[in-house]
């Protein structure tokens, strides 16, 4: 029997998505809401005040990646990690540990979806960004791609965390205690040269930085930091994932008494 | 070493499986046990006896300590992906995606396993458990009775060769019980053999060929299930009387019968688990009103599996001083 069952994989993905959209509400709606909210403060109110807006890019414009990817870190991390941790809650895993499936169906499943909810996510983002600013993007394969590379890395990332977490506190406390901050303090809404030292030195430590700086890049051309830093950092947290997933399936960590 | 029977004989052999959890605590103690392929086999025993384990570590949801599994005549940890697809797991308790319809969630099982999708045979699966006209149902909205059915239907999806059926039959009333019994057998018609666990006897005499007897980790018999019932099957009756006696009649010296100390109860326990008991205690009653001697109540039980176990216990311990 070959390594790979591509029909275990795909009802995995397809479960996903169809719970996905059970709660459209919940996973679509309310972040472009949230989004919307920060064009109108950031872009609109305080931009407003900015004549010369960010490294020669209008201030609305200029929040437009770092939004993109507060929302891309939170939802892909949030949608894995409920994914796998909701059938660990009420028992239905039994199904998925007894059934002839390894680590490469259930990522391909679990991740894939959750990347896809995320790419269809940064479409409806980017789309509600057009009603408060004008923007383009300067390199769009690009971005896509490095969207994509950022949606699988924390889908990944999720997914461990759904599978490290024991109680439903665990499973939001890392969202909200480390992602969230760290992403507000990476040059989300701001260009990481304006801190002075040593602030800029220690904000050269906060991997979102990269991140921020690496999709910025791709939509104008311009960046605080080394855009192949960022590459290469964001593939080496994807690596990372994966091996500790591979590692956690082999010992069945948390999945298998 | 043993020598080993054709390969077609047993379906699964397990050997010297053992399970200790993190805690410490061992739930199975070097379990050897071999099943039939075609069988309906009944695994016995009390609240933590390691029946949920056992099938756990068959199944892939519990890590073996030690031991060793061989489904279909290949090792389970090493082929454990092919050899997966042709297990299927009823678990004990009731979890799934509570908000799936019924039919959709039997599709994604079948999916899961890796085969392509038969909406005929879905039909099949879920007009035999009565589950047809709920089909597009959530299954939070069925009783729990349904609900277990619908986990049957799901591990049936994918035509699995051997069954493992968690206490079947926990939660369900005596009605449907009778029918899940039925059910059962038909699967074992189709060909597919059902391993289940259970607390209760009389559904394992109703339903098993073979009987295995778990406590404490430990398989302490196997045997088929009329052998077991033999052996093990006690009816035990008390007879109040409105006058005591002085001492028992000699009418009765024939019987396992003894009276109390003031006289007043006749307490029988004999029989041999397949009615022998029961036509005693009808006999002995006759025989009293025959001789005029009036009583007042009647209490007469199978023996429990708690009766059993302290037998066999006893008989082992005996077996071993002598
Ligand atoms: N994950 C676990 N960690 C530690 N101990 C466990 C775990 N699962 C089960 N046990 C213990 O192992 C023993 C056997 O449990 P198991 O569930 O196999 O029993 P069982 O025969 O299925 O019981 P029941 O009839 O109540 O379902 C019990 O004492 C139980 O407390
Ligand atoms: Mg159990």
């Amino acid at each position: 029997m070959s390594l790979f069952n591509a029909r275990s994989a795909g009802t995995i993905y397809k479960q996903e998505l169809l719970r996905a959209f059970r709660t459209a509400l919940q996973s679509i709606l309310a972040p472009v809401l949230t989004t919307s909210l920060y064009f109108v403060v950031f872009g609109a109110a305080i931009g407003g005040q900015m004549q010369h807006g960010m490294d020669g890019v209008n201030y609305g414009a200029f929040i437009v990646p770092g939004l993109l990817l507060l929302t891309l870190l939170g939802e892909s991390t949030s949608n894995a990690s409920f994914g796998i941790y909701m059938p660990r809650f009420t028992g239905a895993i039994y199904e998925l540990l007894s059934a002839p499936v390894g680590v490469a169906e259930t990522l391909a499943g679990f991740v894939g979806a959750a990347a896809t909810k995320s790419l269809i996510l940064a479409a409806i983002i980017l789309t509600t960004a057009t009603l408060f600013v004008d923007y383009t993007i300067v390199h769009p394969f690009y971005a896509l791609g490095f969207i994509l590379l950022v949606s699988a890395s924390f889908s990944l990332f999720g997914f461990i965390l759904g599978i490290w977490a024991d109680s439903f506190e665990k499973l939001s406390v890392v969202p909200m205690l480390i992602l969230m901050p760290l992403t507000f303090l990476g040059g989300t809404f701001y260009s990481i040269d304006m801190l002075p030292q040593p602030w800029r030195t220690v904000a050269l430590a906060n991997p979102v930085v990269y991140l921020v700086n690496g999709l910025r890049w791709t939509f104008y051309g311009k960046s605080d930091v080394s855009i192949w830093l960022s590459l290469g950092l964001t593939l080496a947290f994807l690596a990372a994932c994966v091996a500790l997933i591979a590692f956690i399936f082999r010992t069945g960590w948390r999945l298998r008494n | 070493m043993t020598v080993h029977l054709p390969a077609m004989e047993n379906i699964l052999e397990i050997r010297g499986l053992t399970k200790t959890y993190k805690g410490g605590f061992t739930a199975l103690n070097g379990v050897d046990l071999d099943i039939r392929k075609g069988e309906i086999f009944a695994l016995l025993g009390p609240n933590g006896a390691g029946k949920t384990t056992l099938i756990g570590a068959v199944c892939g949801l519990v890590r073996p300590t030690s031991g060793t599994i061989q489904a279909f005549g290949e090792d389970m940890g090493r082929h454990w992906r092919r050899l997966r697809a042709r297990i299927g797991l009823v678990p004990q308790e009731l979890a799934t995606d509570m908000f799936e319809p019924v039919m959709r969630s039997v599709t994604h099982s079948r999916g899961l396993f890796g085969l392509s999708p038969d909406p005929a045979r879905i039909e099949a699966i879920l007009k035999s458990l009565s589950l047809w006209d709920k089909r597009d149902t959530q299954i939070r909205a069925l009783s729990g009775g349904m609900k277990r059915r619908v986990l049957i239907a799901k591990a049936m999806a994918h035509e699995p060769e051997l069954l493992f059926l968690d206490e079947p039959t926990a939660g369900v009333d005596v009605e449907l019980r009778r029918d899940m019994w039925q059910q059962i057998a038909e699967m074992r018609e189709r060909g597919t053999t059902v391993i289940l666990t259970t607390h209760y006897i009389e559904e394992a005499e109703e339903m098993a060929d073979r009987v295995g007897i778990i406590r404490q980790g430990e398989i302490l018999m196997v045997d088929d299930k009329d052998a077991i019932m033999k052996r093990l099957g006690r009816t035990e009756a008390h007879i109040v009387l409105t006058e005591p006696l002085s001492a028992l009649p000699d009418a009765f010296s024939n019987y396992p019968i003894t009276i109390s100390d003031d006289g007043l109860t006749l307490t029988y326990r004999g029989g041999d688990g397949a009615g022998q008991g029961k036509a005693d205690v009808a006999e002995i009653t006759k025989a009293l009103t025959r001789q005029g001697i009036d009583y007042q109540a009647i209490d007469q039980h199978e023996s429990s599996l708690e009766d059993i176990f302290v037998d066999l216990v006893e008989g082992g311990r005996q077996e071993q001083m002598a």
